[in-house]
């Protein structure tokens, strides 16, 4: 099965240490890995390095009034999402893996429609419906004769409002790699547990779970680094958080030093997020000691477990996908004549292309990093994959300054040579062009296709690479010719989450882009930014239905993806 | 596979690339405003002088940005922005260059434009009251400093102090009231509040044709746009009314801003940038400015459009607008003290 081999499980396999190359000199692929890693983070550590700007008073007033509130929401939002994620998505990661019940393969497939729809998205249709000026409030009110004050309506744009939506649109990711992971293990350790007298809760609780862990750990980790970078959502919500505030400070204040200060802050949250992940998994070790797979014997679940397993499914599908993009399939029939013209499908083709040249490249680059890793491994190599994945939880405004500056920097450097030298004017060849996009593009999704290749390759056992090399084979021609093959559903799967990822940026596309440059998340979010939700909606949807070809193709992979079926 | 679709946009082929930066027959725009909205007058602009027109949205803070950082080689010609305070934070940033033109000069009265020529206005937003009339009788309304006191509390929306709208009004209040006054505003706005401060400024009028509070504060086009927007939309707008802040006899008038531009400090096209400048303040530029984005025009003699018509005439306050540049800051921070959102 091409596909077969889609996994999304968490790094689990330790190197193979005896393919390490000898003596203390750096292999040619650990050197190459660090040039990666450097290039890639370059855009962060520009604009950490405005933290040894001394602390202006903006940061003093910043301490004293909103940083303690940034702190708090920022928090909450983490342990909001990490619960919701962790429930639903490794519950009915279980549940659908597991557990026989009605509608069970469509769940399957359909509980990763969320993955496709924008944060922005979903909030602006939410704040839409669910406002007290909103149809759903107003035909309550008209129902029942209610006044103001007479009842109670949950705030959506609100601290909980935004955890919610933000889990509902994440948890597939959580889902996703632990689908897998359940699906991964071996039927004996499983059976091991029946013949123990465990029923199916006590076997989840107890076996699979514990072993899925570094796989959904893996998945909470890439959630909550994009909750902690969402600007869209929590903005339109105005919920104050780091990245607002980020914002809010450097374009307010006009003090780069003390946003800079402030997104340092920011990183630390997530140093602290990867270390304890990292801590939590400590030297144990997840291989799957048999290979005896045959079909699982689900449990057939009845009465009131069966009515809770088909909840616990359609809720979440409901309210992260099917209601908001019904919301935006009813806005975009009122709207789409006037929107849908030549121009909104050069936006689609931009939109299209960029994401697949995004995709391509950070597959490719995540490949060499992964490898590297895996043939060296040393800390600079190790250090050198995670510096470069670290462009995931930063706000992607931030990382489009901090690839503007550098990028404008070295063309107007080598413009000021050329003009010296030979009197000739370069002017701006990398700024203002799609290269810088893309460049940026790959800082910030690096960390998905990295983490999913590397955990593809962490399946492949050592022994492949030691057959290789004892047969002759170089490293290089062992990656092309063994491993490449081997992992390519993982490839895929890599390649296809960054072009979902890159079709919805919003802010780094909004200010690096070349001229006339459009992409449909630009259109949409220009619209709905100037209050115009429905004209927003077609774009919107666009983006959302663009996005479910890659998600359905990894569905298809998820239900071929059980070894040995 | 749409590649080969955009692939000549994607080059940026008519713009940054060397020479054809320079060729005559463009000019490149940094625009804060959005495409949808200033299209038109662009598309107009290219019909009338057969120049193209090259453009980038983006916020004005990210544009800005950009301009620092491509430097002496920036393309920018033109940066439009709907604040007059960004202008002229993008003049002290030496991004913009002074512009004589007797054109402009003529056109925009001299409060609408900067003295050395750094940036002009080319329409005119006014920040105002909307009322629910069933609950509200416009008498009790009077000037801004009003709205803060504690007969309205529970009452009043307005958006996030993140909006520049409400840094450019509580700047005004600091250059007209002081700094203490302008603190105790904020602090008895944030009292009156009917929730906190969520969504723009067209969520803000209808919470009030909802009921959820009685007074919101937005500005003049928000409400024009929803009159010509969905039904919904309309039918919100039909419930709320119109009222005018600081009209009376010794009042200094409403408070008001800018959407302007001013001429890149590096542009490759000063001359066609010029151009569009001048074509921008002209009557027909100003009649679609009216049309299209519901603004005053800028240039007297042109009539307001018929949407915008029927709010009546009104006193602006004649603030130099350098002042909401001065205390734009100041107001954001201020807004941090009194925990206006």
């Amino acid at each position: 099965m091409a596909l077969a081999e889609a996994a999304f499980k968490g790094q689990s396999s330790g190197p193979p240490e005896n393919v390490r190359r000898r003596g203390g000199r750096l292999s040619g692929w650990t050197v190459l890995a660090l040039a990666i890693a450097a290039v890639v983070s370059i855009p962060i550590l520009v604009v950490l390095a405005s933290v040894f700007v001394p602390a202006t008073e903006v940061w003093g007033h910043l301490v004293q009034t909103v940083l303690g509130r940034y702190i708090t929401n920022t928090l909450w939002i983490l342990v909001g999402v990490a619960i919701l994620t962790l429930v639903m998505g490794a519950g009915t990661a279980w549940l659908v893996g597991m557990c026989a019940f009605p509608g069970r393969r469509a769940f399957e497939w359909a509980l990763l429609l969320p993955l496709a729809m924008p944060a922005y998205a979903i909030a602006f249709t939410y704040g839409g419906m669910m406002d007290f000026a909103g149809p759903v409030q107003t035909a309550l009110r008209d129902w029942f004769g209610w006044g103001v004050g007479d009842y109670w309506f949950p705030q959506v744009r609100s601290l909980p409002g935004v955890i919610i939506l933000l889990g509902l649109v994440l948890y597939p990711y959580v889902y996703l790699l632990a689908r897998t992971a359940f699906l991964e293990q071996s039927v004996c350790v499983l059976e091991v547990g029946r013949t123990l007298g465990q029923g199916p809760w006590r076997t989840f609780r107890r076996i699979a779970l514990p072993l899925a862990r570094p796989a959904i750990a893996a998945g909470m980790a890439l959630a909550l680094m994009e909750a902690l970078s969402e600007f869209g959502a929590v903005q339109y919500f105005a919920v104050d958080t780091f990245t607002t505030g980020i914002f809010r400070t450097w374009y307010g204040l006009g003090d780069l030093a003390a946003a800079a200060q402030l997104a340092a802050i920011l990183m630390l949250f997530i140093f602290v997020l990867l270390a304890l992940e990292r801590m939590s998994r400590g030297r144990a070790a997840y291989h799957h000691t048999t290979t005896k797979y045959r079909p699982l014997p689900r449990y057939h679940l009845t009465g009131w477990a069966r009515a809770g397993a088909i909840a616990a499914c359609v809720i979440p599908i409901s309210l992260g996908f099917l209601l908001p993009a019904g919301q935006l399939a009813i806005w975009s029939i009122e709207t789409a004549p006037e929107i849908l013209d030549a121009r909104f499908a050069r936006e689609a083709a931009n939109t299209i292309g960029i994401s697949a040249a995004a995709a391509v490249l950070a597959v490719g680059i995540a490949l060499v990093l992964a490898y590297a890793v895996r043939i060296a491994p040393g800390r600079l190599a190790r250090a050198g994959a995670r510096l470069a994945g670290l462009g995931y939880a930063i706000p992607g405004p931030v990382i489009a300054v901090g690839v503007m500056i550098p990028f404008a920097w070295t063309d107007n450097l080598v413009d000021g040579w050329m003009r010296d030298t030979f009197n000739i004017s370069t002017g701006l060849v990398l700024s203002g062009t799609v290269f810088a996009l893309l460049f940026a593009y790959i800082v910030r999704f690096l960390a998905i296709s990295l983490n999913t290749v590397e955990s593809g390759l962490g399946k492949v056992t050592p022994n492949m690479d030691r057959a290789a090399r004892s047969l002759g084979a170089r490293p290089g021609a062992t990656l092309r010719r063994v491993h490449a093959p081997m992992v390519r559903g993982s490839l895929l799967a890599a390649g296809l989450l960054v072009f979902v990822h890159a079709m919805k940026e919003l802010p780094a596309t909004l200010i690096l882009r070349p001229f006339d440059f459009n992409t449909l998340a630009v259109r949409a979010f220009e619209l709905a930014s100037d209050e115009r939700l429905a004209d927003a909606a077609p774009a919107a949807l666009a983006i959302v239905v663009v996005g479910l070809v890659p998600v359905l193709v990894l569905s298809r992979a998820l239900s071929n993806a059980r070894p040995g079926s | 596979m749409g590649l080969a679709f955009g692939l000549t946009n994607w080059l940026g082929a008519d713009q940054g690339l060397g020479a054809s930066a320079q060729s005559p027959g463009s000019v490149n725009v940094y625009s804060a405003r959005q495409e949808a909205l200033i299209r038109p007058q662009l598309d107009a602009f290219t019909a009338a002088t057969g120049i193209s027109v090259n453009l980038i949205t983006a916020s004005a803070d990210a544009l800005l940005e950009r301009m620092k950082a491509e430097g002496r080689n920036s393309p920018a010609d033109v940066l439009l922005t709907t604040d007059a305070g960004r202008l002229i934070r993008a003049a002290e940033a030496n991004v913009l260059r002074p512009v004589t033109s007797e054109v402009l000069v003529a056109a925009i009265s001299e409060q609408y434009r900067d003295p050395d020529g750094y940036w002009f206005g080319l329409g005119i937003r006014a920040r105002v009251f909307f009322y629910a009339p069933d609950r509200v009788d416009p008498s009790e309304l009077s000037t801004y400093e009003n709205l803060a006191s504690a007969e309205w509390q529970g009452r009043v929306c307005i958006r996030s102090s993140t909006n520049v709208y409400n840094q450019s009004l509580l700047a005004s209040l600091i250059a007209h009231d002081g700094m203490a006054m302008a603190e105790q505003w904020a602090a008895g706005m944030v009292a009156n509040m009917a929730r906190d401060p969520q969504g723009g400024d067209r969520d803000q009028i209808k919470a009030v044709a909802a009921g959820q509070c009685d007074v919101a504060v937005a500005n003049t086009y928000y409400y024009a746009g929803m009159k010509a927007g969905t039904a919904e939309e309309q039918q919100a707008a039909a419930q709320v009314a119109l009222f005018w802040p600081n009209q009376g006899a010794g009042e200094r008038g409403t408070h008001v801003n800018i959407s302007g531009a001013g001429v890149g400090q590096f542009a490759p096209n000063p001359e066609n940038a010029v151009r569009l400048l001048e074509f921008l303040v002209s009557p027909e530029a100003q009649r679609i400015y009216a049309e299209v984005v519901y603004e005053f025009p800028v240039r007297s003699g042109v009539p307001a459009s018929d949407a915008v018509a029927v709010f009546g005439t009104f006193q602006a306050d004649t603030l130099d607008l350098h002042r909401l540049g001065e205390f734009q800051s100041e107001a954001l921070m201020m807004f941090d003290r009194v925990g206006w959102r």
